[in-house]
């Protein structure tokens, strides 16, 4: 909330427990960064300066950390199952669980696979939020 | 009145009151492009889900593994593992970096006019493609299901068409999303149930389930055989270039389903990237457990009701219909059809709105009109314009190929030009800087036409039918086909990414690296990022 000030008439805003950072009824002085809308905020923020910033690169340097080899992972398992299937038939017909044999495990496991590695990203992704919100913080107090 | 029309008409009843509801509420732009983006994870998730689960994957699937075993399953796999790709790569920086459609991130650096244009034409050839195929299945199915006698062909594609421009016209983005999270609700109920009675029927042991897959008896060109069904090499053989194909399907699913125009617009409704990620991790639990059990409603109507009883009673797509029957009768069978109605409206209204968003927003405002709109809510009013006439374009082709068309390929189609075209321009503008205009037009305009190319020159379109098979079923070249695959995604994708690059390589284009600082911050911080209403 901004100071008051007394060259501006009372603001109307009801206050109710702790001081919040609402944008007061009458918009008198600057909204908060978190309600400017896009157009607003073009034109106000230093692009270039947060992109060469050593904590933005170390945020693009943690994602692809994560996000490159995952992808890999992903790729590789995704597809030795139709190129098992395809040329190594008999192998897959192998039965491991009584009529369950390893062509219906190995596509299961898909499943798994794809759930566990969304799982991983998912806890990886709340330390990239931290960062990022690191870096908005930093930036929109330098403003 | 049978109880399947019945449940039909409850279920338009309910969306009917949804889109009157969503109708007051969807005037602005944002409002009906994004449902306002106030649409929590979940419901995100869970419409995604809706979204993109469609009849093909409901009805085709357990069609499939009913008809050929463990080849139609391993299909299922790769229509989840492709949401990986969904996650890691896209959902979080379209989120941060656009506003109503794809062709906003790649205007971001570039030349807003061509590449909009392009990226426009690509979104409706993949929307109509997909709808087409939607529609002609609906008309089929509907007309099945309820019998031809209470419902034509025509009638059903009519109603359908009907609906669809309805929720979209009307109800904008917000009917859209609460049909398909209904839809997504009553698709996973009705499976979830399914697969019990399959399991109750086998004493609940899946031991007995598995040891009934081994030995499914049916009639192969008159004479009776029996196979395992769990066992490869049923559809696929290598006689008919199998694994190259399972391949090919497999990287249109993992490239597709990341460009496709209807599932990347569902990111632009929720409030930030992190509610979009959760909303792909709510989609990818939900799509997941269906794919699962499409295990025991596949082999469970290979088991219980029989390939050969299938294919005299309505053919391969009535597998789940038919297993819901021969468990608990005509009102759960009724109820599966009603469930089958409601998956086809919920992805053709998805398909519908993308593709109106996308000719309003990036052609008719964007390239027409350099940017501004003329008058105050003259892009909503295109939308709704756009989208009445691809629901009467969509009705009108649907009817003209006739129900017995061969329109499968469509949906191969589909995911080959989102992971052809869409695709590469996204990645290569989201993380190369020197990428350019003239490399995300070319890009664009090979993927497009690589896939176009090849599925016209694949044994979908070419190949030489006995006499036996007539009319619309007929493929349209009547020769050997030219190239082997169903599926042109192992050479079009490829072919897709070449064609950006070398684009790119043509010239250069300062603007567009200069402009690389702000996409590369705002798509990884939301920073600046469209915020909820």
């Amino acid at each position: 909330m901004p100071p008051d000030n007394p060259k501006l008439p009372q603001d109307p805003t009801p206050i109710v427990g702790a001081a919040t950072d609402i944008t007061p009824l009458t918009h008198f002085g600057p909204k908060p960064p978190h309600e400017r809308t896009a157009a607003e905020e073009a034109g106000t923020i230093n692009w270039e300066a947060i992109a060469a910033s050593a904590r933005f690169k170390e945020l693009l340097r943690a994602k692809r950390r994560f996000i490159i080899p995952a992808m890999i992972v992903f790729i590789v398992y995704y597809f030795a199952l139709p190129v098992l299937v395809g040329y190594a038939q008999p192998l897959m017909e192998k039965r491991v669980f009584g009529a369950v044999n390893l062509a219906y495990l190995f596509a299961l496991s898909q499943f798994f696979m794809a759930w566990i590695i969304a799982a991983l990203y998912v806890r990886a992704a709340n330390r990239f939020d931290r960062q990022a919100r690191a870096i908005i913080a930093k930036d929109s107090s330098a403003r | 009145m049978t109880p399947a029309l019945g449940m039909f008409l409850l279920f338009v009843l309910i969306t009917l009151v949804i889109t009157w509801w969503a109708a007051r509420k969807s005037q602005s732009a944002a409002a009906f492009f994004t449902a306002s983006r106030r649409i929590t994870g979940w419901q995100n998730g869970v419409a995604v889900a809706g979204d993109y689960m469609s009849a093909a994957s409901f009805l085709g699937i357990a069609g499939l593994i009913a008809f050929y075993g463990y080849d139609g399953f391993m299909f299922s796999v790769g229509w989840l593992v492709a949401y990986l790709t969904v996650l890691l790569v896209v959902a979080e920086p379209l989120r941060n970096a656009g506003k109503y459609t794809m062709a906003d991130v790649l205007a971001y650096r570039l030349n807003p006019r061509p590449v909009r244009a392009m990226a426009a034409l690509s979104t409706i050839t993949v929307s109509t493609f997909y709808m087409i195929a939607q529609m002609v299945g609906a008309g089929a199915l509907v007309a099945l299901l309820l019998g031809s006698s209470h419902v034509s062909y025509q009638a059903a594609v009519i109603g359908v068409g009907i609906l669809m421009i309805i929720y979209v016209v009307f109800g904008g983005m917000l009917a859209t999303t609460w049909v398909q999270i209904i839809k997504a609700i009553l698709l996973m109920g009705g499976t979830i149930l399914l697969s019990l009675l399959v399991l109750a029927h086998f004493d609940w042991s899946l031991s007995n389930f598995f040891n009934a897959v081994t030995h499914v008896t049916y009639h192969d060109k008159g004479e009776l055989v029996t196979k395992n069904f769990l066992d490869p090499g049923l559809r696929y053989t290598a006689a008919n270039h199998g694994a190259l194909d399972l391949i090919s399907l497999g990287m249109a699913l993992v490239f597709g389903t990341a460009g496709l125009p209807h599932i990347l617009v569902r990111f632009y409704t929720v409030p930030d990237a992190k509610t979009a990620r959760v909303s792909v991790v709510w989609a990818m639990a939900l799509i997941g457990s269906f794919y699962i059990m499409t295990t025991f409603l596949g082999f469970g109507a290979a088991t219980i009701v029989g390939r050969d009883h299938i294919a005299s009673h309505g053919g391969n797509n009535m597998s789940a219909p038919l297993l819901a029957q021969a468990l608990a009768g005509d009102i759960f069978f009724a109820f599966i059809a009603a469930i089958a109605f409601a998956t086809i409206l919920a992805v053709v209204a998805g398909l519908t709105i993308s593709a109106s968003t996308s000719f309003a927003h990036d052609f008719y405002t964007a390239v027409i009109h350099k940017g501004t709109e003329r008058s105050p809510g003259e892009e909503v009013r295109v939308a709704r314009i756009t989208a009445f006439f691809v629901g009467a374009i969509a009705i009108g082709v649907a009817i003209l190929l006739g129900k017995d068309a061969n329109v499968a390929f469509l949906v191969a189609l589909a995911f080959a030009v989102a992971a052809s075209a869409n695709l590469p321009v996204i990645v290569l503008s989201l993380f190369w800087k020197r990428f350019n205009t003239a490399g995300a037009v070319a890009g664009l305009a090979t993927g497009l036409l690589a896939s176009l190319v090849l599925i016209a020159l694949s044994p979908s379109i070419m190949k030489v039918d006995p006499p036996t098979v007539i009319g619309a079923a007929r493929h349209l070249i009547q020769r050997p086909p030219i190239f082997p695959l169903e599926n042109p995604g192992i050479l079009s994708i490829p072919l897709g990414f070449l064609g950006a690059i070398l684009g790119t390589f043509l010239r250069r284009e300062p603007e567009a690296e200069a402009r690389f600082a702000e996409l590369l911050v705002r798509a990884n911080t939301g920073l600046g990022a469209e915020k909820a209403l």
